[in-house]
C-alpha cells in the first residue's frame, strides 16, 4: 500500500508541477469568467450615448422616444432635406425620418445613419412607433387603453410534484435543467481531459521503457491504480482551483463596478436572491416578469436539494472517471504509441458522446424509458444520471444505477488490469480486439 | 549453498514455448551467466525470476524458501532495454524507484549521494534525465538497481552503451558488490566477458536449457587437447619427430620462432608432449589451448539446432 501512496505522490507532483498545468489553471478559470463577463460589459459597452435626430412629419411620435442610458432622441424642427445637410456635419449617429403619409397612421420610417446602427438602436424604434401606432388604432376602433392593459394576463404555471399521502412539492424544471446539463457536462469534461492523461501516461512509461524497471518492484495492478488516482487527484486540483479562480474573479468583478450587475445575467440574481424578498416596486409589464423569474429561480434553487446533488455528483464523477481511466489505461498499455490508440479509443468515446447527445432527450422526459435504460448502464450513468438527479429519480433507480456504476468500475478495472499486465511488456505488436481477449483470459 | 534455485521451470506463450522444463541453480556470492541467442527465453527466464510473470509451471526458490513477492526487494533488475522517465528531474527519480524498492526516504537519499559521488554524477542531481547524455543515463540506471543493496542483482547486457572506460569501471563495481555478499545473474552475449567475470553459466537455446555448469569445467570438457608451444626452428620435419597419434593442426613461422598447435589423444598429460619435443627443439612457450565461451556457445547451439532439425525431420 506504501508503494501505491508513492507512485500516486509522484503521478501528482510530477503532473502539478508542469507548465501546462498551471497555464492551464490559470487560464481556465480567465476564460470561464470571460464567459460571464464579457457579454455583461459588451452590452454596456459604447460608453457614451448616441444621439439620434428625429424629423416626425406627422408630429405623433417625436415626444414618445425615451432616452435611454444609450440613446438620446433629439427632436429637429425642419425640412428633411435641411435635416439630412445638418446631420452630415453634426456627428450625431443617426437620423430618423418619419415621412407624412396618406394614410391616418403611418407605418413607415426612414433611418439615415453614417455608421451602422445597432440592432438595439433599430429595435428600440421600431417598437416604440410600433407601440405608438397600435394605441392609436386602439384609440381609433374606440378601444380604451387601459381596458386592454387590464385583459392582458402573464400565466404562472406553477408545477408541483403531488407524492403519496398528499405532501406537495414545487418542481422548477429549468433550473433543474441547467443544473443538470451543467453537472453533466462537467463530468464528461473531465473524463476525457484526465481519462487521456492517464492514456497517456501509460503509453510514456511504456515508450521509455521504464515500465519494466517498475514492475519489477510493484505489482502492475498497483502501479496502474496508482496512475489512476493520481491523475484523478490531479484533476480534482484543477477543477476545484477553477472553480474558486472563477467566483474569485467574478466577485471581484462584481465589487469592483457594481452597476454593471444589477439586472444582468442569472447568476447575479443567483448571487442576490436574498433581495428578493424585500418588496419591488412593480411598474412596467417587463421588470414584473424579470422578478417572477428572479423569484422563480430563487424558489427552484430552494426547492432543489443540494445535499443529493452534491453527493451524488461526486460520486459520479469519481465513479466515472475511475470506470473510464482503468479503460483508458488498459488502452494505453495494449499499443505502442498515442496514434495506434485511435482504434481502440472509438468504442470508449462513443457511448460518451452518445450519452452528451442524448443529454437533450433526456431533458425533456426525465422518467421515460431512454433516460432510465441510459442512466442505468454504467459507461453511460455518470452523465445521464446527473441530468436526472434535479428532477428528483426514483431511489431504486438511483440505487441500482450507483450499485451498477461501482460494479462496472470493478469489472473494467479487472479487465484492464489483465490486459494491462501483458500489455506494457509487449512492443512491436499490431494489437487487435482478439488479442485482447486472449490476454484478459490469461491466467 | 544456493541463493536462487528454479526447478523445472515451463511457460507457455500462445503460440511457442518460451520455456520447457528449465532447471537452473544459482550459489550464493557468485556471478551466474545466463547464456543463449536471442529468443532462446532468457529474458522470460528473468521475468519470471523477478516475478513480472509468472511460470505455467515449476518451481522457483530464494535463499531455500518458496519464491514471495516480498523476495523482489532483495532484488535488483537491470532490464536490457533501459528506460527512465525523460521529463523527471535525476535526483527525484532516483529517489522515487528507491523507495519504491522499499528503501525509506532518508537511507535513499544517503546511499544515491554516495553513488552518485561515486561514479561523478554529483552535478546532475537537478538536471532533467533527457539532458543526460545515454552513458550518463545509463550510470544512473546502474545506481537505481544496486542502490537497495539486493542479495540478487540481474543485469541483462549491462555493458550495452557503455564506452570501455566505463565497461572497466562497471566490472569493478560487479566485482566488488559479488564480494560484499551479492549473488548477480548476468544475462549477456558478450562471451569475453562471460569467461571474465562469471563464475556459472546456463546456455539456453529453443527454450531448453542445453548446457551448465562451472566456467571452468565446461571449459575444461569441452577442451579438444591442443597445446600451443612455441619453439625455434629446427631442421627437418616436426611432424616426423611426434609420437603416433599426435598430430600438428596449425603452424605459423615468425623471424626465427615456429608455433604449432599440437593436437594429443584424449587424456594425453601435458609433460608426455613436453618430453616428446624437448630431445628435438627449444620450447619458448608451452600451453594448452582452451576452448573459447563463444566456440563452446556456436558449437552446442548449432549442435542442438541440428538435432533438433533431425528429430523434427524424423517425424
Amino acid at each position: 500500500m506504501n508503494k501505491i501512496s508513492l507512485i500516486i505522490q509522484r503521478e501528482y507532483l510530477t503532473r502539478v508541477r508542469k507548465k501546462s498545468f498551471i497555464v492551464m489553471t490559470i487560464l481556465g478559470p480567465i476564460l470561464m469568467a470571460a464567459l460571464f463577463i464579457v457579454p455583461v460589459y459588451l452590452s454596456q459597452m459604447g460608453g457614451e450615448a448616441k444621439s439620434i435626430q428625429v424629423v416626425d412629419e406627422t408630429g405623433l411620435f417625436v415626444n414618445r422616444f425615451e432616452n435611454t442610458k444609450q440613446l438620446v432622441f433629439k427632436p429637429q424642427n425642419v425640412d428633411i432635406e435641411v435635416a439630412k445637410e445638418h446631420f452630415a456635419r453634426s456627428g450625431d449617429e443617426a437620423l430618423l425620418y418619419i415621412p407624412m403619409s396618406e394614410l391616418n397612421v403611418p407605418t413607415s420610417a426612414i433611418l439615415y445613419f453614417d455608421k451602422q446602427p445597432t440592432l438595439v438602436m433599430t429595435s428600440h424604434i421600431s417598437s416604440t412607433i410600433r407601440k405608438e401606432v397600435e394605441s392609436l388604432k386602439l384609440l381609433a376602433s374606440g378601444i380604451d387603453a387601459e381596458v386592454l392593459r387590464s385583459i392582458k394576463t402573464s400565466v404562472n404555471l406553477m408545477t408541483i410534484k403531488l407524492h403519496e399521502g398528499g405532501k406537495e412539492e414545487k418542481k422548477f424544471s429549468e433550473v433543474a435543467t441547467i443544473l443538470g446539463f451543467v453537472s453533466a457536462i462537467m463530468i464528461y469534461m473531465f473524463v476525457f481531459l484526465f481519462g487521456s492523461q492517464v492514456l497517456r501516461g501509460v503509453i510514456e512509461e511504456k515508450v521509455s521503457r521504464i515500465v519494466e524497471v517498475i514492475i519489477s518492484s510493484v505489482k502492475p495492478f498497483q502501479l496502474m491504480m496508482g496512475k489512476i488516482v493520481g491523475v484523478g487527484l490531479v484533476g480534482l486540483t484543477q477543477f476545484l482551483l477553477w472553480i474558486i479562480f472563477t467566483f474569485i474573479i467574478i466577485t471581484g468583478f462584481q465589487a469592483a463596478f457594481p452597476e454593471k450587475f444589477r439586472t444582468s445575467s442569472t447568476e447575479t440574481m443567483l448571487v442576490t436572491d436574498s433581495r428578493i424578498a424585500s418588496p419591488v416596486q412593480i411598474t412596467a409589464g417587463s421588470e414584473e416578469k424579470a422578478d417572477t423569474m428572479m423569484n422563480k429561480v430563487a424558489e427552484g434553487l430552494r426547492s432543489i436539494n443540494f445535499g443529493t446533488i452534491i453527493l451524488s455528483f461526486l460520486f459520479y464523477f469519481i465513479g466515472g472517471y475511475l470506470l473510464y481511466a482503468a479503460l483508458f489505461a488498459a488502452i494505453g498499455a495494449a499499443v505502442d504509441n498515442e496514434t495506434d490508440s485511435q482504434q481502440f479509443m472509438l468504442p470508449i468515446t462513443i457511448p460518451l458522446i452518445l450519452a452528451i447527445v442524448m443529454a437533450q432527450y433526456v431533458i425533456n422526459e426525465p422518467n421515460g424509458s431512454i433516460a432510465f435504460w441510459f442512466s442505468i448502464i454504467p459507461l453511460t450513468s455518470p452523465v445521464i444520471m446527473m441530468i436526472r438527479i434535479p428532477f428528483g429519480v426514483p431511489f431504486f433507480d438511483l440505487a441500482l444505477s450507483m450499485i451498477l456504476l461501482v460494479l462496472g468500475f470493478i469489472g473494467a478495472t479487472w479487465m484492464a488490469a489483465k490486459i494491462y499486465r501483458t500489455g506494457i511488456l509487449m512492443y512491436g505488436k499490431k494489437v487487435n480486439y482478439a488479442e485482447l481477449w486472449k490476454w484478459i483470459r490469461y491466467k | 549453498m544456493e541463493l536462487f534455485e528454479a526447478h523445472n521451470v515451463s511457460k507457455q506463450f500462445s503460440n511457442h514455448l518460451a520455456l520447457n522444463k528449465v532447471n537452473i541453480s544459482v550459489r550464493n556470492q557468485s556471478i551466474f551467466g545466463l547464456l543463449g541467442p536471442n529468443g532462446a527465453g532468457k529474458t522470460t527466464l528473468i521475468r519470471i525470476i523477478n516475478r513480472i510473470t509468472g511460470p505455467d509451471e515449476g518451481q522457483l526458490f530464494f535463499d531455500g524458501q518458496p519464491l514471495e513477492p516480498w523476495h523482489t526487494e532483495q532484488m535488483g533488475y537491470l532490464p536490457e532495454e533501459r528506460g527512465l522517465y525523460k521529463k523527471m528531474k535525476v535526483g527525484e527519480q532516483a529517489l522515487y524507484l528507491a523507495q519504491l524498492k522499499g528503501l525509506s526516504r532518508h537511507d535513499a537519499m544517503k546511499k544515491l549521494k554516495h553513488w552518485f559521488t561515486r561514479l561523478e554524477l554529483q552535478h546532475w542531481w537537478d538536471k532533467k534525465v533527457e539532458e543526460l547524455s545515454k552513458g550518463m543515463q545509463q550510470k544512473v540506471q546502474f545506481i537505481v538497481t544496486v542502490i537497495h543493496e539486493p542479495r540478487l542483482l540481474i543485469f541483462d547486457e549491462p555493458f550495452s552503451g557503455f564506452d570501455p572506460i566505463n565497461v572497466n569501471l562497471l566490472k569493478e563495481e560487479i566485482l566488488r558488490m559479488r564480494n560484499d555478499g551479492a549473488t548477480i545473474i548476468f544475462s549477456t552475449h558478450n562471451m569475453a566477458s562471460v569467461e571474465e567475470l562469471c563464475d556459472d553459466i546456463a546456455l539456453i537455446n529453443n527454450a531448453e536449457k542445453i548446457l551448465d555448469g562451472k566456467v571452468s569445467d565446461i571449459r575444461q570438457q569441452y577442451k579438444s587437447n591442443i597445446f600451443e608451444v612455441t619453439c625455434n626452428s629446427l631442421n627437418g620435419n616436426l611432424h616426423q619427430l611426434l609420437q603416433p597419434g599426435y598430430s600438428i593442426v596449425d603452424s605459423a613461422e615468425t623471424d626465427s620462432l615456429h608455433r604449432y598447435r599440437i593436437q594429443v589423444p584424449q587424456n594425453t598429460p601435458p609433460n608426455a608432449l613436453l618430453q616428446n619435443l624437448i630431445p628435438h627443439v627449444e620450447v619458448h612457450s608451452f600451453n594448452e589451448i582452451l576452448p573459447s565461451m563463444n566456440d563452446i556457445f556456436i558449437h552446442k547451439v548449432n549442435e542442438t539446432n541440428r538435432a533438433n532439425k533431425r528429430t523434427n525431420n524424423e517425424e
